[in-house]
């Protein structure tokens, strides 16, 4: 078997918790969530959609900006995938500043669509491929977006995993936190509790390894989903998978 | 009716300084032509609506010191990094910011389109982004059954300019968006709108069925003007790509203060043969 990147495991690892879904949607700078829709997508027998942001071949929506948010309020959106320069212990995301709101040490972007789709898309899969105490933090500076609400406040949709480099965290919606659900291959239990810097639980058993995908999905992922990711993502597909 | 047709100078020179001018973001239509025409102007005090978010126009307005607040989902120059004149103006406290939610921008435009003072959102509750918005407001769902049902309520937003570009437009200032759809939201919600067009091309739009269905009416058009690479250096979709290599040194310049005047030098204020066109 042919070395096995870490992309590749991080792709097959989320893909697994999209299969029977109807409509995944992909928003920006995201190549690896959308390689993980589009494999989802590969073994659906054509019965997922996959909507890509950026992208003209993967992209269905033709009523303007609003759209992809109206389709996710009325609950046709059955996924999506929000980042954060930082996420805390309660699944609070901030896209926005770190330090002082108003006179930040370090601004960034914005809240993009996060301030909503949050709240109304059932499985929203976090990623951040830096797990650092830096970025995996106690309590974010800025909440864009909340992990989880009180109970009369409308909220059909939230947080569902959290994927980083090292480890996949799965949500405990009892106890508002996250959970270590496997640990890559390469990482420990030890490293992941000294480069977090929230409190998660452990399962009681063994902490099992992310699966390594098997040679029909690397194949999958090496080439449909490699030629059609290259299109939104090129530098991605040909650092990744050498697709020029 | 005919419309007013103008150059790109006496476009921008209709836009007053401390207007709320909404822009759509770098991969839909942006008029960045008439947005150096702003900053040869040296407009002050604008107040940019991002919809949702923005990019390189808003970070050269907020750099050539245009704007005094930003109210947007998001300012992005995707690959290209964190917009180095936004993410200053931030840190020194020179802007007022707005942050929103993308749906929030194109809901509260959407109020305006109707004429209702006030439109509903889902989500928010809990954010910061809520907390820094004194405008918005937390009411109760007065269709619940029986229990709360708190929700946002978002006043109209209602732009005093929406300044975009489009492929094609006619002579009756009727403008072709094609898919770029929240451009029509635009200019329904604007109290005017300003439009540059690649060209103007002969006949009417609105007497072919297909283009139609993407057009904006010129009912709601203030002035066009033709902008042959209106949108450089940005690209536009079904168009031309983006130049790269200067966005590339765009934002390599733009990384000081001093490195942007040189831009703007260069490319703005000197640029007579755009300013004479």
């Amino acid at each position: 078997m042919s070395t096995v990147l870490l992309e590749e495991i991080l792709i097959n690892a989320i893909s697994k918790n999209l299969d029977g879904l109807g409509h995944i949607a992909v928003g920006a700078s995201s190549p690896i969530p959308g390689a993980a829709a589009l494999l989802a997508r590969a073994r659906s027998n054509g019965s997922m959609r996959v909507s890509i942001l950026g992208s003209e071949d993967n992209n269905f929506f033709s009523d303007g900006g609003k759209e992809i948010f109206d389709i996710a309020g009325q609950g046709r959106m059955d996924a999506f995938f929000l980042s954060g320069a930082q996420i805390d212990g309660k699944a609070n995301v901030n896209l926005v500043a770190v330090g002082d709101y108003n006179h930040p040490k370090a601004r960034f972007p914005g809240s993009f669509g996060s301030g909503y789709l949050y709240f109304v898309v059932p499985r929203v899969i976090l990623f951040r491929l830096e797990h650092t105490p830096r970025t995996l933090v106690k309590e974010v500076d800025f909440i864009s977006a909340p992990g989880f609400s009180d109970d009369d406040v409308y909220r059909p949709g939230g947080p569902y995993k959290l994927i980083t480099d090292r480890c996949l965290f799965r949500v405990n919606k009892q106890k508002k936190c996250f959970e270590l659900e496997s640990v890559h291959p390469g990482h420990t239990v030890n490293e992941i509790l000294e480069q977090t810097g929230f409190e998660f639980l452990l399962p009681d058993n063994e902490v099992p390894e992310t699966e390594t995908p098997d040679e029909a999905t690397l194949k999958v992922i090496r080439g449909e989903v490699a030629r059609e990711i290259s299109e939104i993502y090129p530098s991605f597909a040909s650092r990744v998978f050498g697709i020029k | 009716m005919l419309a007013r047709q103008l150059t790109i100078e006496e476009l921008a020179s209709e836009i007053p300084d401390g207007s709320k001018v909404a822009l759509p973001p770098d991969y839909a239509y942006c008029a960045l032509s008439a947005v150096r025409a702003l900053i040869r102007q040296q407009k002050r005090d604008l107040h940019l609506v991002g919809v949702p978010s923005l990019g390189f126009q808003a970070d050269m307005l907020i750099g050539a010191g245009c704007v005094a607040t930003v109210e947007t989902a998001a300012v992005t120059l995707s690959e290209y990094g964190l917009a180095p004149r936004f993410t200053a103006a931030v840190k020194s406290g020179s802007i007022t910011m707005m942050d929103a939610t993308c749906p929030a921008i194109h809901a509260a435009l959407q109020a305006s389109e109707k004429g209702i003072p006030f439109i509903p959102l889902r989500g928010l509750i809990g954010s910061d982004i809520l907390k820094n918005r004194k405008d918005w407001k937390v009411g109760n769902n007065p269709f619940a059954d029986e229990k709360d049902d708190p929700i946002v309520f978002l006043p109209a937003l209602k732009p005093d300019v929406a300044l975009i570009h489009a492929p094609i437009g006619d002579k009756f200032g009727n403008v072709w968006v094609g898919v770029r759809r929240e451009q029509m939201l635009m200019a329904h919600a604007a109290k005017t709108t300003y439009v540059t067009v690649e060209e103007i091309v002969e006949g009417n739009i609105m007497e072919d069925l297909q283009l139609k269905a993407a057009a904006i009416p010129g009912i709601y058009i203030n002035a066009i003007a033709e902008a042959k690479n209106g949108a450089w250096p940005v690209g536009i979709p079904g168009g031309y790509d983006s130049d790269h290599q200067h966005l590339k040194g765009y934002v390599e310049l733009a990384q000081t203060a001093e490195g942007f005047d040189k831009y703007l030098n260069e490319h703005i204020y000197n640029s007579k043969a755009e300013a004479a066109e």
